[in-house]
This record gives structure tokens, C-alpha cells and sequence, in this order.
């Protein structure tokens, strides 16, 4: 696509920051509803127990009190959440019922005038527990003489896939070499600076829900309401509340369901602003808590045969879509690379620890982390420089459109490319040179590569592939464009937004299409009773489906714009042009209709449109992604994301080789997400999910006792990477468009997070390789790093 | 409620001592009582007592009222001549929020483990003068520091002034190192030292001192004493350390194991007695 | 039961600004609750992550970790007073967008407040200057990239605009 754009790709101001550095944005903890009741939460203090009373006088006697909801009444009045793998019997509600499953969970809510009163109640909520036996080890979990989370479900397995796409065992028998290892991605999750948050009003007159929340999920609205046994019309989600950080995590429907239950209970407006207490151990936003079996068949010249992948995810006490991020990354199994053939074994099991929720990318960063840590293993078995090895198996960029052994088709790339241009940037051999003098003076230093994909677009073809029950294939979204009978121009979506500029993306994408500045085009949010269908942002899919849907309402708004204008000028479709707005005969300027012109006719002038034309000026478009609406073959095969953006992290780091301590020194990514479509944005995520990674990396896990309890439950032990731990990183792009989409654009909203764990743990083995030593393990930490290192030279020494 | 002054302040704490907390900062205090693990029913507010804030300078110390603030200790250059551990160890307490807020005296009263002041307490040997409204005493560093969150202070008395300990040496060099997680966190291990050197190169005093070893920070007389007279060099730096590492018998927390501590333990305490050896050899 | 209250005066944003409160009420819940001014945020009520830096007598401090009678007799500057005398936003405010040193938004207001005060006491802070006067406020969308261009940029601005001041 060689197209020049008006607005496309320019850098130009986004229209969200200005209300926020104004201190005016307007998130969930901002809306004060008259009359509204806040909520605080007990919470079960054990992994596992037997609830065996509830006393709530003393609490309810505290003046300002007005109810404690309790799991028995609770679960009688609303269905289970809705869990997306097929174990009806592990059933989920807000608040638990008889048992407890986790240290965390919610055991009462209790309703008052201000949340200090409802937190001064909740300590007189007299709650007896009988502790049970519990289980917060996966592996242990697995066996069936573990204590079992959820009995009626017979055993802590809640999936257990096998899949074999190709001659696996052939490829395993005939390759030269074979290599095996364990990579474990430690719990950790995107955790926002805003906590989940969400306020409800019933109206009775109406019978009407209304929900503001901090929201980032698909079919919300309809699950609040299954849940709650409303019809769907009976439930509004505003969805103009930002939202402060989400990257996947902000899914509160228990939070949800438990306070709209209230609100309508109490006939009083009730908020729930998790603290970070409650939000850590309670809110269920855990992410993947995996450990990969990887097993490599590969030739002597490095040419990578087959991969075996056995993926055990550690699910936590209950489940909602969370298991389907071991489907995900079926899209993309092989990474970048030509590999033949590839067994995939993904197992989540069930532990007596809080829940885990969809976390930027899906399953995706953990699963890039695992095999480029398998690249690595293999350069380093065959004493093979990583990038030639991966120069090697990377798919060429003549291979696309490429399908990979599970059934995804690449739609395009030139990974080659962009790893050259991450070297470049970085000055690869003076890199090297810097690295080996650091390493003469005595330093344990580093370089990492991750060439790593970042599939997007969104579609729900793993839910059918890991339940064939959930036959699920539609994944849409949607843009309605208006143009007003001033001339103005009006982008309605139909989602809440966390930070990725969909404002301007929408007012863009119109802008380019109808040749109008996007700066006087204004985007605004429907509720949901208005709102077109969306499955909101999920899968770094707005920039396609969102910015492909505002372009299809907004090219359908020029073509009746073209066809009034042929209409009144008296000539045919093809013999008009369209410039900025105004529409002209060809050739003929002085044939002209102008903007205003038209949106008159349009809005006022019935008798001069064209027959067959609605009165006014509005489009809406509906789409499903591409290559979507398929469900799996007999044979576990199915294209799953329609696009394949690109990252290759180049890292430099050093480790002081008294102290353990890592630090990142140089920090390169080569990006290739096609089309940007507002590069400042695109870049910004990128930077922001590299800090992800390196928070993962480095120094986020939600650790567990023996006991079962949360041990880095604030944020002065679950450690988020400041200023000062993030370095300076430069960020190099490169564009293959894509040939699906609407102006070549990808997605990009998991940029950085993908690839940047597996690039920092290639950097740190490579720190460690002259001590013969290795580190599979995130996050790792200062003393996981000094162990490896004591153990590495204390067999050195021995063998002396 | 807040108090007009230091004897307003005693007074209060004698009339409701176990159930009363000073607040300065509130560094420390706050998040405590936010996540509910301490609940005084009152607090009484010093923050605005202006005989607690001063920096004075006299011979052989440098008073400081308790209630001054951390920033205001960290950017005195006159006090950082005279004491040039506090600006050095200020550099690691938290963040800016923090030192535009914490007070010396707070941070010392709170006796964190893992926080820096307190280890330049004991380290230099610090004298806590403290009130109470039947009267006041002086307490030594190491009479205050009695283990973890945990000093000499009874709940009746206030903290009202540290006088550290200045040295009148030509050729004196310090300092601060810590290994923490992230900038700003509370330290795994902690270490300063302060010397001074004779014209010669050699050592004609020494202190030194390990923190983040889950107890009180310490210091260790005994074996600095091995190093007067010495050039701070070598092996012998390296034994104290070894040894100091022992005596701290660091525990394991979330961040760090026994092990880890205990090695750090050792090549920090090494550092900084080196470091200031070089520092203080640097003087003419 | 009925909280006792306490009567306090502080000049917030330039205006003096009294109230009857409670001991327990922090300043930020104050700010937010009760003069409305929800530009201020909480994340973590523990002193941590920053993003409900204030300033007090104009310097950066955490509004959590405050109680609003504590306040009493003290100058506070929120987020919302950091635009210029005519509403207009400030110079460090514009360069915020023009380098796109946000996305939620949410950490911005702390972020914003330690800049402020960074650039009062550096105009010519250096990288590493910058990331250390931010330290203290955690971000999770812009990985500190754009915020810390925003500041240089901003940092440029102020100087080029006092050089153009100075008498030729």
C-alpha cells in the first residue's frame, strides 16, 4: 500500500490529553450520585475453609450501616458468572457460599454512608471459619490426592488439551539434536494505578440499572444482566467514564453483580471503589501463573524441526475467561519461525489462590518468553551466534501470506528487516565490543534478542478450540458517524477506553476518509443500550476493527454525499470528484456543490435527494474481523487473529557481580505493527508495555506462602517499576501494511510487553553464560540472580 | 489534634499514653493505619511545633529538632560538612514525597529495621534527647534501638532533638551504600562508614555500621577497633566485614534470603569502609 | 455517632477554602469529597505510588498520607491549579500533550505536581534529574518515555521564554 495519507501516520496532538493534564478527566471514583452508599468488603483470611456462621448485629448496630449481604442470600438471587472452558460445576459468584476456595475472597459485603464506616463495620462482622486442607502448588494441584478446589468438579483440572499439528514424533526422530527445559513465567499481572471501580442505580419507575464502572470487557453488559436476571435492555453501561489503566485486567464483573445486586435491593445508589488491599488479593486480576515444558528438535546448522510445548497455568480458585489465554497463543505457536511441526499440551488447573483475568496480550508474553528462551537454549547448545540463528528459522518476508502448523495464517511481515534495523539502532558491534570489555573488567554483562510476535485483531476462535461447547464465532465491531445540519461531524463508539486514544483514532480515521480535519471531528460514546455491537478492546484490535469501522460509516457517508451531488448537478456517479468535503463535475470546478451545500440538501431539502436515500446524514457499519467466523476443524486447526504485528528487542544489560543487581542498560525495540495510524500513540503503548515486561522480568510476582496467603499484597512487596528502573528506550519502526485491513494498520496495543520479558532473560542468560550458568525463571529477582550465580561459581571452584 | 508545643505534646501523652500517637511526617504512621494495623483512637500533630524544627550547629555536634523535615537536613550545606553521612544516606529514603514530608525524628522513632537514619544513629552514635512531661533524658543510640519498630521511647515520652556527632578531623571520608530493589525502596542491606586518616594514610578512627538485617541496625566498635592504625586495605577489611556480616545474622523476608543478606552484608560493609577510606585520603 | 469535627483554613489553588472535618478525613479524600476537586487521585493509600501528590507550601508531598486538619494553615496546590491565571493550560501542561506524555491519565496529576516542582527548583534538569524528581510517582501506560521528553521539552520552553524576557 503506497499510499499517502492526509492524517494517517502524522504526528498530530491527541484529543484525550487535554482534559487530563487539566486534572478534568472523569473516572468512576469522580461520579458522586445523590444518595449513594458505599461498599467495603470481609474478606476470608484462610486459602480454604468451611464457613460455618456469620454474625452481622454488631455491624449492622454501627450508625451509617445500612445492610450486610451475605453469600447466602446472595448466590439464591443471581446465576453464576459465566465461565468460558466447560466445568459447570465450578461456579462462581461475588460472594462466597459455605466455603471459602481463597485468602482474599469475598465473604460479605457490607453497605454504609461513607466507605470508612463500611471498613469500620466489616471488623465487626464476626465470621467463623473451619479451616480446610488447600493447595497453592499447580503441580501438586494436578494429582488427584490434592485437596480439591471445587469437588463437584472431580478434580483441579478445568482443561487439559492435546494438540498435534504435524509429524511431530517424526520430526523429533530425525532431527540431529533435541534439547529440553523448563520456563517458568512467575504471577504477575498489568495491576493499573486505578483500582476497579463501579457504582450502580436502580430505578424502579424505569426499571432501570445504570452502571458506571472502569471497564474494559467484552459482553459486560449482557453478563451483568444474565447474572442479575434482568433482560439486556434493562441494564446501561455509561461507557463515557475513563478509565485509569486497564491492559486487560479491569473485568470486575463479581464486583459488578454484587453492587448493581445491592443498589436494586436497597433502592439506594451504591458504589464499590476497590482499595489496593482488596484489589490485590480480592480483585481477581491476577495473570498467567504458567509453567512451560519445551521440548526442541533441531539440525546442527540450527534449522528448527518440531516443538513440543506443555503449558501448565495455574488458574487460581475459580475461572471466568482466564483459561482461554493457553488457547490464544495456538494463533502464533511458532513465533516468528518456520517450524513443521508443533505438539501443544495446555493445561490450567485450579489452586486455592485468587483468580486469574485476561492480562495484555493474553497468554501471549509468557508463551514468547518460553520459546525465545528455547531459541536461546538452542544457540547456545550448538555455540551458534542467536541472531543467526534466528536469521535462520525467521519466516522470509517472500513466505507470506504464511500458515503455521495450528491453522493461523501470517498476513505479513519482514521480520529480517526489522531485527536489522533493532541492531543498527543499538550499533550491534560496538555492543558487542562494549559487552566484552565490560566483561574483561570483570562484569557480568549481557546482550538479549527476542524477535517476537504480537498477533491482533481480536476473534474468539480459541473458545471453540478449547470448548467445543462454546461455539463462539462472532467477533465485531462497530462505528456509527453522523454529520449534523451545522456541518459538523460525530463519531459514536460503543466501548469504554483505558488510554489508547480511541478519540483520535475514530476522528482520524473519518477525517481521512471524508477529507475533513480531524481536529473539529468530535467522538463520543454510546451507553450500551445505544451503542452498535463491540467486543470492546481486547486483542490490540480497536486500530483494525474500530478504525475499520469508522472508515466503512465514513465512506458510506462520502458515497451519499457524491450521489446527492451527481444528483443535483445532473450527471453520473462516475463523472463527479470528491475533494474535502465539496464535490465537483471532472474538469468542471465551476460545477460544484459544496459542503455545506450538500448537508443541506441532506438534512432539509427532501426533494432534491436522490430517491431511495434515508433523510439526513448518517451511516453506521457493523463488521466481523477478517478472517473470522470459522469454527475449529476435527483436527484442532483454525486461523485465530487476522494480523501479525512484529517486535525485535535488542537489550543490553549489566549485573554488578558482588551484589546480583541488574541493570538495564541500553534498550532497543524494532516495531512493525503496519500502518501507525497515530504514531505517538502507538509508541506510548509500546514504551508502556516494555515497562510491563521488565516489571515482569525483573521484579513483579504475586508470591504465596506455604500457608496460602498473599505475601506481596500491597504495593511495598509487589514491586511496579518506576522512573528510575525503566531506562531510556528507543523505539525503530518499520511498516509491512497489512492486506486485510483498511489502510494496512495492524494492531499495537500489547507492543512491548510481548517481546521485552523473553529479550531481558536472554540479556541476563547471556550475563551468565561465562559462569555457565542459566536462569529460566521471572521474575528475576536480585536474590534469584545472586543464587544462580553462588551455585555457578561455587561448581566452578569445585571443579579446580 | 495538633499541639502548639513540646510540653502541650507531653502533656497529652500523659493523659492518654496508650492510646495517643504522635504524628509528624506520617511517612510510616499513615499507611499503617491505613491498612488498619495500628488504630490509636487520637493523634496529636507536632508537625507545627516550631521549637522541634531547627538545625544548630555547636562544637562537637549538630542538634537537630525532630520534627525537621528530611529535605531541609538533605540540603543544609553547612550541615553537610559537619555531618556528611545524613545528606548521603538521605539520598536513599524513598522518594521526594517522602523527604518533603518525613521528619529525622519520626523516621528515627518509627525505627525501621531497613531505614537509613537510623543506622547513621547508631553508626555515629547519635544522642536521642527526649521529653516527657515529668522530664527529659538522653538516651545513646544504642539505648534506643532495642529491635525491630521498637525503641527506649515509652509511650508517654516525645523525641525532641538528635545531636549527632561531628568530627573535628582534617582527613575524614564516609559512606552510604544500600541494595535495594527498586530506587527508593526499603534497603535489603544497608551499610556506612565514617573515617578518619593521619597524614600517613593511616586510620586514627573508624565506625561502621550494618542494616536490613530484619533487627536493629548496628555497629560495631569492637571490630572497627582492629582497623585503627591500619591503612583500611586488604584482607583485613575484608575479615571485619566477613565478620560484621556474621554478627548481623540477617534474617529472610519476601525480597531477600539469610544467604543473600549475609553476602551482601559482607560486600557492602567492605565498600564503604574502603570508600571512605578513599574519600578521607583524598583530603590534604 | 457523630465525628467530632474540627474547623480548618487552608488556601487551596490560591483560594482560601474553610470546612468543619473530621480527624480520620485525608487530604486527598477532602480535595476530592469535598471542594470536588477530582483532578487529585488515590492508587494505592500507602504512599507509594504517588499519584495523589499534592503540593504543600510548594512542595511534593502525598496527599494519603495526610490528614486534612493537618492542612489547616498550609497552602495546597492540586493539578487543577497548575494552569496558568487565565485557565489556560501552563507551559509544562501543553507540553504534556504536545509529546504525549499520557494515556489513561490517571497518574498524570502526581506526575504533573513532581514536574512542577522539579522545574522550580532545576529549570535545566538533566535526564537523570528528571527521573529522579519522578521516582516516586508510578505510571503503567507510558513506560516514563514521553513524560520525561515532555519535561525537557518544557524545560526548554521556560528557558527560551525568560531569554526572550531578559531586557536584549
Amino acid at each position: 500500500m503506497n499510499e499517502t495519507f492526509r492524517y494517517i501516520g502524522k504526528q498530530r496532538r491527541t484529543k484525550e490529553d487535554p482534559r487530563f493534564v487539566m486534572g478534568h478527566g472523569r473516572f468512576v471514583a469522580d461520579i458522586a450520585l445523590p444518595g449513594m452508599k458505599h461498599v467495603a468488603l470481609v474478606a476470608s483470611p484462610y486459602p480454604s475453609a468451611r464457613i460455618v456462621s456469620i454474625k452481622t448485629d454488631a455491624a449492622l448496630a454501627l450508625p451509617g450501616v445500612h445492610y450486610v449481604l451475605t453469600g447466602e442470600e446472595f448466590c439464591d438471587a443471581t446465576d453464576a458468572l459465566a465461565i468460558g472452558v466447560d466445568a459447570p460445576k465450578v461456579m462462581r459468584y461475588s460472594l462466597a457460599r459455605d466455603v471459602v476456595r481463597y485468602a482474599g475472597e469475598w465473604v460479605a459485603a457490607v453497605v454504609a454512608d461513607t466507605r470508612a464506616i463500611a471498613e469500620d463495620a466489616v471488623e465487626r462482622v464476626e465470621v467463623e471459619y473451619e479451616p480446610t486442607p488447600h493447595v497453592v502448588d499447580a503441580e501438586l494441584a494436578v494429582e488427584h490426592s490434592s485437596p480439591q478446589v471445587h469437588p463437584a468438579h472431580g478434580s483441579n483440572v478445568i482443561l487439559h488439551k492435546h494438540f498435534v499439528w504435524g509429524p511431530v514424533e517424526e520430526a523429533f526422530a530425525a532431527a540431529q539434536h533435541k534439547l529440553a527445559l523448563r520456563a517458568v513465567w512467575g504471577r504477575s499481572s498489568t495491576v493499573p494505578i486505578e483500582t476497579f471501580g463501579v457504582a450502580a442505580q436502580w430505578q424502579p419507575g424505569l426499571q432501570m440499572l445504570d452502571i458506571w464502572a472502569s471497564i474494559q470487557m467484552p459482553k459486560f453488559p449482557d453478563q451483568a444482566a444474565r447474572a442479575l436476571r434482568l433482560p439486556g435492555n434493562a441494564v446501561r453501561v455509561h461507557y463515557d467514564v475513563d478509565v485509569g489503566g486497564s491492559y486487560g485486567v479491569k473485568r470486575g464483573i463479581k464486583h459488578t453483580v454484587l453492587v448493581a445486586y445491592l443498589a436494586k435491593r436497597l433502592g439506594m445508589p451504591v458504589r464499590l471503589i476497590e482499595d489496593r488491599l482488596e484489589n490485590m488479593r480480592g480483585g481477581d486480576m491476577h495473570g498467567p501463573d504458567r509453567i512451560f515444558d519445551m521440548q526442541v528438535a533441531f539440525d546442527s546448522d540450527g534449522t528448527l524441526r518440531a516443538l513440543k510445548i506443555r503449558a501448565l497455568d495455574d488458574v487460581g480458585a475459580y475461572a471466568g475467561r482466564s483459561p482461554f489465554q493457553l488457547g490464544k497463543p495456538v494463533t502464533a505457536i511458532c513465533g516468528p519461525y518456520r517450524i513443521g511441526a508443533i505438539e501443544y499440551e495446555p493445561i490450567a488447573v485450579l489452586t486455592n489462590k485468587t483468580p486469574e483475568e485476561a492480562v495484555r496480550g493474553f497468554g501471549q508474553a509468557p508463551t514468547n518468553f518460553a520459546l525465545e528462551r528455547t531459541l536461546d537454549s538452542v544457540a547456545r547448545h550448538l555455540n551458534m551466534d542467536p541472531i543467526e540463528l534466528r536469521r535462520r528459522n525467521l519466516i522470509r518476508r517472500d513466505e507470506f501470506p504464511y500458515l503455521i502448523p495450528s491453522g493461523s495464517t501470517y498476513d505479513s511481515g519482514d521480520y529480517h528487516a526489522v531485527l536489522y534495523k533493532a541492531l543498527k539502532a543499538i550499533d550491534h558491534p560496538a555492543l558487542v565490543m562494549e559487552r566484552d570489555s565490560a566483561r574483561r573488567a570483570g562484569k557480568l554483562a549481557g546482550i538479549g534478542i527476542s524477535t517476537c510476535l504480537e498477533p491482533n485483531g481480536g476473534n474468539s476462535g480459541f473458545e471453540p478450540l478449547l470448548n467445543p461447547k462454546n461455539d463462539t464465532t462472532t467477533w465485531m465491531d462497530s462505528c456509527l458517524v453522523r454529520v449534523d445540519l451545522s456541518g459538523a461531524i460525530t463519531g459514536v463508539m460503543g466501548t469504554s477506553s483505558s488510554g489508547q486514544g480511541h478519540e483520535t483514532l475514530v476522528s482520524t480515521v473519518i477525517g481521512e476518509i471524508l477529507e475533513r480535519d480531524p481536529a473539529d471531528i468530535r467522538v463520543v460514546r454510546a451507553d450500551s443500550l445505544q451503542a452498535l455491537p463491540s467486543n470492546s478492546p481486547v486483542g490490540s484490535r480497536m486500530a483494525i476493527m474500530l478504525g475499520g469501522a469508522a472508515a466503512g460509516a465514513a465512506r458510506k457517508i462520502k458515497e451519499t454525499l457524491i450521489d446527492i451531488a451527481a444528483h443535483n448537478l445532473g450527471c453520473t456517479l462516475e463523472s463527479v470528484e470528491y475533494e474535502n468535503g465539496n464535490v465537483s463535475v471532472r474538469g468542471r470546478p465551476d460545477k460544484r456543490m459544496t459542503w455545506d451545500d450538500l448537508i443541506a440538501i441532506a438534512h432539509r431539502k427532501i426533494h432534491q435527494m436522490p430517491a431511495g436515500l434515508e433523510p439526513g446524514l448518517q451511516a453506521k457499519f457493523v463488521w466481523e474481523v477478517p478472517t473470522g467466523g470459522a469454527l475449529p476443524t476435527a483436527d484442532g486447526t483454525i486461523q485465530i487473529y487476522p494480523c501479525y504485528s512484529f517486535e525485535a528487542h535488542v537489550v543490553y544489560v549489566e549485573i554488578d557481580g558482588d551484589t546480583a543487581a541488574p541493570i538495564l542498560r541500553k534498550y532497543v525495540c524494532g516495531h512493525d505493527c503496519g500502518v501507525m495510524i497515530t504514531p505517538d500513540i502507538v509508541h506510548g503503548m509500546t514504551y508502556g508495555g516494555i515497562a510491563h515486561g521488565i516489571g515482569a522480568a525483573l521484579y513483579e510476582k504475586f508470591s504465596y506462602t506455604e500457608d496460602g496467603q498473599l505475601a506481596s499484597g500491597t504495593f511495598m512487596d509487589y514491586l511496579l517499576p518506576s522512573a528510575m528502573e525503566v531506562p531510556s528506550i528507543t523505539i525503530v519502526d518499520h511498516c509491512t501494511p497489512s492486506p486485510l485491513t483498511t489502510f494496512g494498520q495492524k494492531g499495537s496495543g500489547e507492543a512491548g510487553y510481548l517481546g521485552g520479558p523473553a529479550a531481558i532473560a536472554n540479556a541476563i542468560n547471556d550475563a551468565l553464560a561465562p559462569l555457565n550458568a542459566r536462569i529460566d525463571t521471572l521474575p528475576m529477582t536480585h536474590d534469584a540472580l545472586w543464587q544462580t550465580i553462588s551455585k555457578a561459581r561455587k561448581a566452578a571452584e569445585k571443579q579446580q | 489534634m495538633r499541639a502548639a508545643s513540646v510540653s502541650e505534646a507531653c502533656e497529652l501523652l500523659r493523659q492518654d499514653g496508650d492510646d495517643i500517637k504522635l504524628i509528624a511526617g506520617g511517612q510510616s504512621l499513615a499507611p499503617m493505619m491505613a491498612m488498619r494495623l495500628t488504630r490509636p483512637s487520637r493523634l496529636v500533630d507536632i508537625n507545627e511545633i516550631a521549637a522541634l524544627k531547627f538545625i544548630a550547629l555547636v562544637d562537637k555536634a549538630a542538634r537537630i529538632g525532630a520534627c525537621t523535615r528530611q529535605c531541609d537536613v538533605a540540603r543544609d550545606d553547612v550541615l553537610v560538612e559537619r555531618v556528611p553521612l545524613l545528606r548521603k544516606a538521605l539520598a536513599w529514603v524513598g522518594h521526594i514525597q517522602t523527604r518533603n514530608r518525613g521528619t529525622v525524628g519520626g523516621s528515627l522513632a518509627h525505627a525501621d529495621p531497613a531505614a537509613e537514619l537510623p543506622l547513621v544513629a547508631q553508626v555515629l552514635g547519635a544522642e536521642m534527647h527526649v521529653r516527657s512531661s515529668v522530664g527529659s533524658r538522653t538516651l545513646t543510640a544504642a539505648e534506643f534501638f532495642l529491635g525491630p519498630l521498637t525503641t527506649a521511647l515509652d509511650a508517654q515520652e516525645c523525641l525532641q532533638e538528635i545531636h549527632w556527632p561531628v568530627w573535628n578531623e582534617r582527613r575524614v571520608g564516609s559512606s552510604f551504600m544500600e541494595v535495594s530493589r527498586r530506587h527508593g525502596d526499603f534497603a535489603m542491606i544497608e551499610a556506612c562508614a565514617q573515617v578518619a586518616v593521619d597524614d600517613n594514610g593511616h586510620c586514627t578512627r573508624v565506625v561502621f555500621g550494618l542494616g536490613g538485617g530484619g533487627t536493629t541496625p548496628l555497629a560495631f566498635p569492637a571490630l572497627s577497633a582492629r582497623l585503627i592504625g591500619t591503612r583500611l586495605d586488604g584482607d583485613l577489611v575484608q575479615s571485619v566485614a566477613q565478620e560484621a556480616a556474621v554478627q548481623l545474622d540477617a534474617g529472610s523476608d519476601l525480597h531477600a534470603s539469610a544467604e543473600y543478606r549475609k553476602h551482601l552484608a559482607t560486600v557492602l560493609a567492605a565498600r564503604v569502609i574502603r570508600a571512605a577510606a578513599a574519600e578521607a585520603l583524598d583530603k590534604s | 455517632m457523630t465525628e467530632k469535627l474540627y474547623a480548618i483554613a487552608v488556601e487551596v489553588n490560591g483560594k482560601r477554602r474553610t470546612a468543619n472535618v473530621p480527624a480520620r478525613l485525608s487530604l486527598v479524600d477532602w480535595l476530592r469529597d469535598e471542594l470536588r476537586l477530582t483532578g487529585t487521585h488515590v492508587g494505592c493509600e500507602h504512599g507509594i505510588c504517588g499519584a495523589c501528590s499534592v503540593l504543600l507550601d510548594g512542595d511534593p508531598v502525598r496527599s494519603c498520607l495526610m490528614f486534612a486538619v493537618q492542612a489547616d494553615g498550609h497552602r495546597v496546590t492540586s493539578v487543577e491549579g497548575l494552569c496558568n491565571a487565565d485557565g489556560s493550560p501552563s507551559a509544562l501542561q501543553d507540553s504534556f500533550c504536545h509529546t504525549h506524555a499520557l494515556q489513561c491519565g490517571y497518574c498524570t496529576p502526581g506526575m504533573l505536581i513532581a514536574a512542577h516542582a522539579l522545574l522550580q527548583a532545576i529549570p535545566q534538569p538533566s535526564e537523570a534529574d528528571i527521573r529522579e524528581a519522578i521516582g516516586g510517582n508510578l505510571c503503567r501506560c507510558t513506560g516514563y518515555q514521553q513524560i520525561v521528553d515532555a519535561v525537557k521539552h518544557a524545560a526548554a520552553r521556560l528557558h527560551e521564554d525568560s531569554a526572550v524576557d531578559k531586557p536584549g
